[in-house]
Protein backbone atom coordinates (compact mmCIF):
# COMPACT_ATOMS: atom_id res chain seq x y z
CA UNK A 1 0.00 0.00 0.00
CA UNK A 2 0.81 3.38 -0.56
CA UNK A 3 1.78 5.80 2.26
CA UNK A 4 -0.96 7.83 0.89
CA UNK A 5 -3.46 4.68 1.93
CA UNK A 6 -1.82 4.52 5.34
CA UNK A 7 -2.57 7.81 6.27
CA UNK A 8 -5.83 7.73 4.76
CA UNK A 9 -7.05 4.45 6.64
CA UNK A 10 -5.53 5.60 10.11
CA UNK A 11 -6.18 9.14 10.13
CA UNK A 12 -2.36 10.63 10.39
CA UNK A 13 -1.46 13.73 9.75
CA UNK A 14 0.66 14.54 6.71
CA UNK A 15 3.25 16.72 7.63
CA UNK A 16 4.79 16.74 4.31
CA UNK A 17 6.17 14.39 1.13
CA UNK A 18 3.78 13.41 -1.56
CA UNK A 19 2.69 10.22 0.37
CA UNK A 20 3.47 8.36 -3.16
CA UNK A 21 6.31 5.68 -1.91
CA UNK A 22 5.13 2.20 -1.60
CA UNK A 23 5.41 1.09 1.86
CA UNK A 24 6.89 -2.48 1.40
CA UNK A 25 7.11 -3.16 5.27
CA UNK A 26 7.83 -1.49 8.96
CA UNK A 27 10.58 -1.03 11.51
CA UNK A 28 9.92 0.10 14.80
CA UNK A 29 12.71 1.79 16.60
CA UNK A 30 13.91 5.30 17.95
CA UNK A 31 17.91 4.31 18.15
CA UNK A 32 19.11 5.67 14.94
CA UNK A 33 22.40 2.89 14.69
CA UNK A 34 19.97 0.26 15.36
CA UNK A 35 17.28 1.41 12.83
CA UNK A 36 20.42 1.83 10.58
CA UNK A 37 21.77 -1.79 11.10
CA UNK A 38 17.96 -3.47 11.10
CA UNK A 39 15.34 -1.60 8.63
CA UNK A 40 14.94 -2.29 5.10
CA UNK A 41 14.36 -0.22 2.08
CA UNK A 42 10.86 0.54 1.34
CA UNK A 43 10.02 0.73 4.83
CA UNK A 44 7.42 2.26 7.04
CA UNK A 45 9.69 3.65 10.15
CA UNK A 46 7.44 4.36 13.21
CA UNK A 47 9.47 6.54 15.70
CA UNK A 48 9.46 8.96 18.67
CA UNK A 49 12.36 10.59 17.34
CA UNK A 50 11.63 14.15 15.93
CA UNK A 51 15.14 15.43 15.35
CA UNK A 52 17.42 16.58 12.06
CA UNK A 53 18.84 12.86 11.86
CA UNK A 54 15.62 11.25 11.05
CA UNK A 55 16.00 12.29 8.00
CA UNK A 56 19.23 11.67 7.42
CA UNK A 57 18.42 7.50 8.13
CA UNK A 58 15.17 7.82 6.18
CA UNK A 59 17.30 9.11 3.28
CA UNK A 60 20.15 6.70 3.23
CA UNK A 61 17.73 3.64 3.48
CA UNK A 62 15.33 4.61 1.19
CA UNK A 63 12.14 4.47 3.99
CA UNK A 64 9.05 5.06 1.88
CA UNK A 65 7.71 7.11 4.91
CA UNK A 66 8.44 7.96 8.41
CA UNK A 67 5.20 8.02 11.41
CA UNK A 68 5.87 10.25 14.25
CA UNK A 69 4.19 8.36 16.82
CA UNK A 70 2.46 10.09 20.63
CA UNK A 71 1.58 14.04 19.31
CA UNK A 72 5.08 13.98 18.55
CA UNK A 73 5.79 17.24 16.22
CA UNK A 74 8.98 17.25 13.74
CA UNK A 75 11.17 19.81 15.49
CA UNK A 76 11.56 22.70 12.88
CA UNK A 77 15.01 21.83 11.07
CA UNK A 78 13.45 18.47 9.90
CA UNK A 79 10.58 19.81 9.01
CA UNK A 80 12.43 21.58 6.84
CA UNK A 81 14.79 19.16 5.70
CA UNK A 82 11.92 16.68 4.98
CA UNK A 83 10.25 19.34 2.47
CA UNK A 84 13.45 20.05 0.74
CA UNK A 85 14.60 15.94 0.34
CA UNK A 86 10.62 14.74 -0.13
CA UNK A 87 10.45 12.60 2.68
CA UNK A 88 7.03 11.77 3.61
CA UNK A 89 6.54 12.27 7.20
CA UNK A 90 3.07 11.57 9.01
CA UNK A 91 2.01 11.91 12.55
CA UNK A 92 0.01 9.72 15.19
CA UNK A 93 -1.65 11.03 18.11
CA UNK A 94 -1.22 7.18 19.12
CA UNK A 95 1.15 5.80 21.21
CA UNK A 96 3.73 3.59 19.09
CA UNK A 97 1.81 0.52 20.49
CA UNK A 98 -1.46 1.37 19.43
CA UNK A 99 -0.22 2.74 16.01
CA UNK A 100 0.98 -0.81 15.29
CA UNK A 101 -2.17 -2.42 16.18
CA UNK A 102 -3.76 -0.56 13.96
CA UNK A 103 -1.51 -1.23 11.47
CA UNK A 104 -1.68 -4.50 11.71
CA UNK A 105 -5.48 -4.56 11.86
CA UNK A 106 -5.50 -3.00 8.42
CA UNK A 107 -2.84 -5.49 7.45
CA UNK A 108 -4.68 -9.03 8.76
CA UNK B 1 45.39 -1.04 -10.64
CA UNK B 2 46.53 2.46 -11.78
CA UNK B 3 45.70 5.30 -10.00
CA UNK B 4 43.99 7.22 -12.82
CA UNK B 5 41.63 4.53 -12.89
CA UNK B 6 39.90 5.00 -9.78
CA UNK B 7 37.39 8.10 -8.93
CA UNK B 8 37.88 10.11 -5.73
CA UNK B 9 36.00 12.31 -3.64
CA UNK B 10 36.49 14.02 -0.19
CA UNK B 11 34.46 15.82 2.58
CA UNK B 12 34.93 17.74 5.33
CA UNK B 13 32.95 16.41 8.23
CA UNK B 14 31.90 19.25 10.20
CA UNK B 15 32.50 18.21 14.48
CA UNK B 16 29.24 19.26 16.55
CA UNK B 17 27.31 19.72 13.60
CA UNK B 18 24.46 17.55 14.39
CA UNK B 19 23.10 19.64 11.26
CA UNK B 20 25.10 18.31 8.69
CA UNK B 21 25.96 14.72 9.49
CA UNK B 22 25.12 12.79 7.10
CA UNK B 23 25.52 14.83 4.29
CA UNK B 24 28.67 12.91 3.10
CA UNK B 25 27.07 9.81 3.36
CA UNK B 26 24.34 11.08 1.60
CA UNK B 27 26.14 12.59 -1.10
CA UNK B 28 28.17 9.21 -1.93
CA UNK B 29 25.13 7.23 -2.09
CA UNK B 30 24.24 9.42 -4.90
CA UNK B 31 27.50 9.47 -6.46
CA UNK B 32 27.72 5.86 -6.67
CA UNK B 33 24.06 6.03 -7.99
CA UNK B 34 24.57 7.93 -10.69
CA UNK B 35 27.93 5.50 -11.28
CA UNK B 36 25.61 2.71 -11.75
CA UNK B 37 26.44 0.53 -9.12
CA UNK B 38 24.23 -2.22 -7.69
CA UNK B 39 21.72 -1.33 -5.14
CA UNK B 40 23.17 -3.69 -1.93
CA UNK B 41 26.74 -2.37 -2.28
CA UNK B 42 25.48 1.35 -1.99
CA UNK B 43 23.13 0.72 0.89
CA UNK B 44 26.23 -0.90 2.62
CA UNK B 45 28.71 1.67 1.76
CA UNK B 46 25.95 4.63 2.56
CA UNK B 47 25.12 2.56 6.09
CA UNK B 48 28.66 2.59 7.37
CA UNK B 49 29.68 5.50 6.14
CA UNK B 50 27.01 7.17 7.73
CA UNK B 51 27.86 5.52 10.93
CA UNK B 52 31.81 6.41 10.75
CA UNK B 53 30.98 9.71 9.38
CA UNK B 54 28.27 9.88 12.87
CA UNK B 55 31.23 8.71 15.17
CA UNK B 56 33.84 11.63 14.26
CA UNK B 57 31.08 14.46 14.67
CA UNK B 58 29.93 12.98 18.01
CA UNK B 59 32.90 11.03 19.71
CA UNK B 60 35.64 13.56 17.72
CA UNK B 61 36.29 16.91 16.61
CA UNK B 62 35.14 16.25 12.78
CA UNK B 63 37.09 15.17 10.38
CA UNK B 64 38.14 14.33 6.49
CA UNK B 65 35.97 11.47 4.31
CA UNK B 66 37.71 9.89 1.74
CA UNK B 67 36.13 7.77 -1.14
CA UNK B 68 38.13 6.38 -3.58
CA UNK B 69 36.38 4.19 -6.50
CA UNK B 70 38.23 1.41 -8.36
CA UNK B 71 37.17 -0.80 -10.94
CA UNK B 72 36.92 -3.56 -8.20
CA UNK B 73 36.44 -2.02 -4.78
CA UNK B 74 35.34 0.93 -3.12
CA UNK B 75 37.44 2.31 0.01
CA UNK B 76 36.55 4.79 2.38
CA UNK B 77 38.45 6.18 4.45
CA UNK B 78 37.60 8.58 7.59
CA UNK B 79 40.45 10.04 9.43
CA UNK B 80 40.03 12.33 12.94
CA UNK B 81 42.24 14.02 15.15
CA UNK B 82 39.93 13.58 18.02
CA UNK B 83 40.30 11.25 21.52
CA UNK B 84 40.83 8.52 19.89
CA UNK B 85 39.75 4.53 20.48
CA UNK B 86 41.82 3.10 23.83
CA UNK B 87 40.26 -0.45 23.53
CA UNK B 88 38.77 -1.03 19.86
CA UNK B 89 37.87 -5.02 20.75
CA UNK B 90 35.47 -3.30 23.69
CA UNK B 91 34.86 -0.34 20.97
CA UNK B 92 33.69 -3.05 18.44
CA UNK B 93 31.17 -4.74 20.41
CA UNK B 94 27.59 -4.69 20.26
CA UNK B 95 25.63 -2.11 23.04
CA UNK B 96 29.33 -0.80 24.13
CA UNK B 97 28.54 3.14 24.02
CA UNK B 98 30.60 6.22 25.84
CA UNK B 99 27.37 9.02 24.35
CA UNK B 100 27.01 11.46 27.02
CA UNK B 101 22.99 11.65 27.46
CA UNK B 102 22.80 14.47 25.32
CA UNK B 103 24.05 12.37 22.73
CA UNK B 104 21.66 9.20 23.49
CA UNK B 105 18.63 12.31 23.22
CA UNK B 106 19.43 12.78 19.79
CA UNK B 107 18.99 8.97 19.16
CA UNK B 108 22.81 7.98 19.04
CA UNK B 109 24.49 5.66 21.63
CA UNK B 110 23.02 2.41 21.07
CA UNK B 111 26.78 1.45 20.57
CA UNK B 112 25.53 -0.36 17.01
CA UNK B 113 27.53 2.09 14.96
CA UNK B 114 30.85 0.11 14.49
CA UNK B 115 29.19 -3.38 14.71
CA UNK B 116 27.09 -2.02 11.60
CA UNK B 117 30.13 -1.04 9.45
CA UNK B 118 31.80 -4.32 10.16
CA UNK B 119 28.39 -5.74 8.95
CA UNK B 120 28.48 -4.04 6.03
CA UNK B 121 31.77 -3.85 4.79
CA UNK B 122 34.32 -6.46 3.56
CA UNK B 123 36.59 -5.55 5.55
CA UNK B 124 36.97 -2.75 8.04
CA UNK B 125 40.52 -1.75 9.73
CA UNK B 126 40.28 1.08 12.62
CA UNK B 127 44.06 2.40 12.95
CA UNK B 128 43.88 4.87 16.92
CA UNK B 129 46.04 6.41 19.38
CA UNK B 130 44.47 7.83 22.33
CA UNK B 131 44.55 11.67 22.48
CA UNK B 132 45.88 11.52 18.67
CA UNK B 133 42.85 10.47 16.29
CA UNK B 134 41.18 7.63 14.80
CA UNK B 135 41.39 6.64 11.14
CA UNK B 136 38.82 3.95 10.05
CA UNK B 137 39.08 2.27 6.46
CA UNK B 138 36.28 0.15 5.03
CA UNK B 139 36.98 -1.58 1.77
CA UNK B 140 33.99 -2.83 -0.07
CA UNK B 141 34.24 -5.34 -2.90
CA UNK B 142 32.31 -4.41 -5.78
N1 LIG C 1 35.98 8.38 15.72
C1 LIG C 1 35.97 8.03 17.02
N2 LIG C 1 36.72 8.72 17.92
C2 LIG C 1 36.72 8.37 19.23
N3 LIG C 1 35.99 7.38 19.75
C3 LIG C 1 35.22 6.67 18.91
C4 LIG C 1 35.16 6.95 17.51
N4 LIG C 1 34.32 6.06 16.94
C5 LIG C 1 33.87 5.28 17.92
N5 LIG C 1 34.41 5.62 19.12
C6 LIG C 1 34.20 4.94 20.43
O1 LIG C 1 33.66 3.66 20.21
C7 LIG C 1 32.40 3.52 20.88
C8 LIG C 1 31.47 2.61 20.07
O2 LIG C 1 31.15 3.23 18.82
P1 LIG C 1 29.76 2.85 18.11
O3 LIG C 1 29.65 3.65 16.88
O4 LIG C 1 29.70 1.37 17.98
O5 LIG C 1 28.66 3.27 19.18
P2 LIG C 1 28.15 4.73 19.55
O6 LIG C 1 28.62 5.72 18.55
O7 LIG C 1 28.51 5.01 20.96
O8 LIG C 1 26.57 4.55 19.45
P3 LIG C 1 25.72 4.40 18.08
O9 LIG C 1 26.69 4.26 16.96
O10 LIG C 1 24.92 3.15 18.27
O11 LIG C 1 24.88 5.62 17.98
C9 LIG C 1 31.90 4.94 21.05
O12 LIG C 1 30.97 5.08 22.10
C10 LIG C 1 33.21 5.68 21.31
O13 LIG C 1 33.62 5.52 22.65
MG1 LIG D 1 28.36 5.36 16.53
Amino acid sequence: MKAKELADKLGLKVFCGDCECEITGYYVGDLLSWVMGRADEGNCWITIMNNLNVCAVAKLLSFSCVVLCEKVLPDEKLLEKAKAQNITLLGSDDAVFATCKAICDLNC
Amino acid sequence: MSQSNSILWSFDVDGKNFDSAGFASQSTKFKLRQLGLNGDIIKRVAIAMYEGEINMVIHAEGGVANVEVDEDKIIITLTDTGKGIADIEQAMREGFSTATEEIRDLGFGAGMGLPNMKKNSDELIIDSAVGKGTKVTMIFAI
